[in-house]
């Protein structure tokens, strides 16, 4: 089928859709079916993209940073803190290094102990935060030296615990994209039902077109064209719908975490625009196969 | 035009149409007549290709209808008008638009043909009843309008399954007269009747032979009738 066919199948012909009568049962069926499907699919795309979202700015905020934790008894930790710094300095990859102050450590541990636990008095090891920079870290080489230069120091690269979350955010956007499939496959085999339906329903309308000289393509088209428009109306509303209810949602806010992150951004909010377009084009493949195989069958 | 050469044709239980053999020449005026279920419907179903010989040959428009694809077959049936025995039209469609119903699907304009089918319609006699649906209208207006629309391509063969069967005889005589004026006109015409009274008050008027399906065979009736 070339583009100039598709475009002459989908041209408007009223006096060749009066062909087939209207249904308006089977008619309201298909726009539901492919309103909730447009509906569902705009969540499906708005997880997809906030988890992929979520998964690439893990994966860099904790990859470009790592910590340096030194242990040491209090006399001894300026010391160590200083030959840390100093290797620092040394290293390549190393963009900056910064120990924290007594206060940003204090505020660190606000939400576990409280604002009022007497830091001082405890033996609460110095962190230090370190940058990276190009090219990356070595971390097994800067363990060893570390190793041997400050043997308090404990370096942390954040790849422990940022994996498992990557992994978690990446495994999310996939089963966004695998719903997306499977909502884009229930509505291609919804409407080849309602168009089976509705070819059978007409068979005699058909036999008649048939008789009197009508080509495959004429009459096919009658019924992929009334298809095509019902699902592109149904999943234009379906899709608003959705859209509208991720609007409603909770803005993004570091309190909320992932969940309140559901939704589009920018150029994202273009994205689900496309549903109702894909909606129309799978009821357009799967009215137009359907038609094909039943006229096969009559003679 | 329709060249059928040794062409039988079975259904599963068994043989209806065995070694049938008959040309229809252009302008020709045929009668096919037998007793019911004799064959009459399915050898002019095979004249318009809606069923397949199981042997033998049939060639429509010099071209063998076994090797026309479903476009091509959909083309000869334009060349091709058949009233139906049970009309066929579509219900819901008001009768000018059944009747321009080949128009439509052979994509032809539908305001230059207008005339045409006001004309049409007032010379089968149903210029008034343009905007009727098909089952407000009566037995002899239907077959009326399906002659119609069996010739508003101007096809060049039309076929008739018993135009006359659900009509009281002067409206038969009215359909009979609208045959023979399109015969005149120089279609080829195939009338599938068991009305030997038709044929007669036909003979009268135009050269018709008269074809006779007997135990499964095609013969031409003598002038005995």
């Amino acid at each position: 089928m070339s583009k100039g066919d598709i475009r002459n199948l989908l041209r408007r012909d009223s006096r060749a859709d009066r062909v087939v009568p209207p249904t308006g049962f089977t008619a309201q069926l298909t726009l539901f079916v492919s309103g909730a499907m447009a509906f569902l699919a705009v969540f499906a795309l708005a997880l997809s993209l906030a988890s992929g979202r979520l998964a690439d700015r893990w994966a860099s905020e904790l990859a470009g940073a790592a910590t340096l934790r030194i242990n040491a008894p209090a006399e001894q930790r300026a010391a160590q803190t200083e030959a840390a710094l100093n290797v620092l300095s040394q290293t390549p990859g190393v963009a900056s290094a910064r120990a924290l102050s007594a206060e940003e450590q204090a505020a660190l541990l606000a939400p576990w102990f409280g604002p009022d636990l007497p830091l001082d008095t405890l033996p609460i090891p110095q962190l230090i935060e370190i940058t990276e920079g190009e090219p990356g870290l070595d971390a097994i080489g800067l363990r060893l030296r570390l190793g041997a230069e400050v043997p308090g120091a404990v370096l942390d690269d954040h790849s422990r615990w940022r994996e498992p979350l990557v992994d978690a955010a990446n495994s999310l956007r996939r089963l966004g994209w695998i719903s997306i499939l499977l909502i884009g496959g229930a509505t291609a085999a919804m409407i080849t039902l309602a168009a089976n339906a509705s070819l059978a329903a007409n068979a005699q309308i058909i036999e008649v077109l048939r008789l009197v000289g009508a080509r495959d393509r004429f009459i096919a088209g009658a019924f992929v064209r009334r298809f095509t428009f019902r699902a592109l109306f149904g999943a234009a509303v379906g899709t608003l719908l959705g859209m509208s209810g991720v609007l409603l949602l909770p803005e993004a806010s570091d309190a909320g975490g992932f969940l309140t992150g559901l939704g589009f951004q920018g150029a994202g909010w273009l994205l689900p625009m496309l549903i109702p377009l894909l909606g129309a084009t799978v009821a357009f493949l799967a009215t137009w196969s359907a038609a094909r195989r039943k006229l096969k069958e009559l003679s | 035009m329709i060249e059928l050469e040794n062409v039988s044709y079975s259904y599963g239980g068994g043989e209806l149409l065995s070694d049938v053999s008959l040309h229809l020449q252009p302008g020709s005026f045929h009668f096919l007549t037998g007793p019911s279920g004799s064959g009459k419907t399915t050898l002019l179903k095979l004249c318009y290709g809606a069923l397949l010989p199981t042997s033998g040959r049939l060639s429509v428009f010099d071209e063998d209808v076994a090797r026309l694809d479903r476009d091509q077959m959909a083309l000869l049936r334009r060349r091709i008008g058949v009233v139906h025995q049970d009309c066929q039209f579509l219900d819901h469609m008001t009768l000018a638009e059944n009747v321009a119903l080949p128009m439509m699907v052979s994509g032809r304009g539908a305001e230059a043909e207008q005339n045409n089918l006001t004309e049409l319609l007032g010379w089968v006699g149903l210029g008034a009843r343009l905007e009727s649906h098909p089952p407000e209208l009566s037995g002899g207006e239907r077959q009326r309008a399906a002659l119609a629309r069996a010739v508003i391509l101007s096809p060049d063969v039309v076929l008739a399954d018993e135009p006359t069967g659900n009509v009281d005889w002067e409206m038969s005589q009215r359909l009979l007269h609208l045959l023979i004026e399109l015969n005149r006109m120089g279609k080829t015409v195939l009338i599938a009747t068991h009305d030997l009274s038709l044929i007669r008050a036909a003979k009268s008027q135009v050269q018709a032979r008269v074809l006779r399906i007997s135990q499964r065979r095609l013969q031409l009736a003598g002038a005995d009738l």
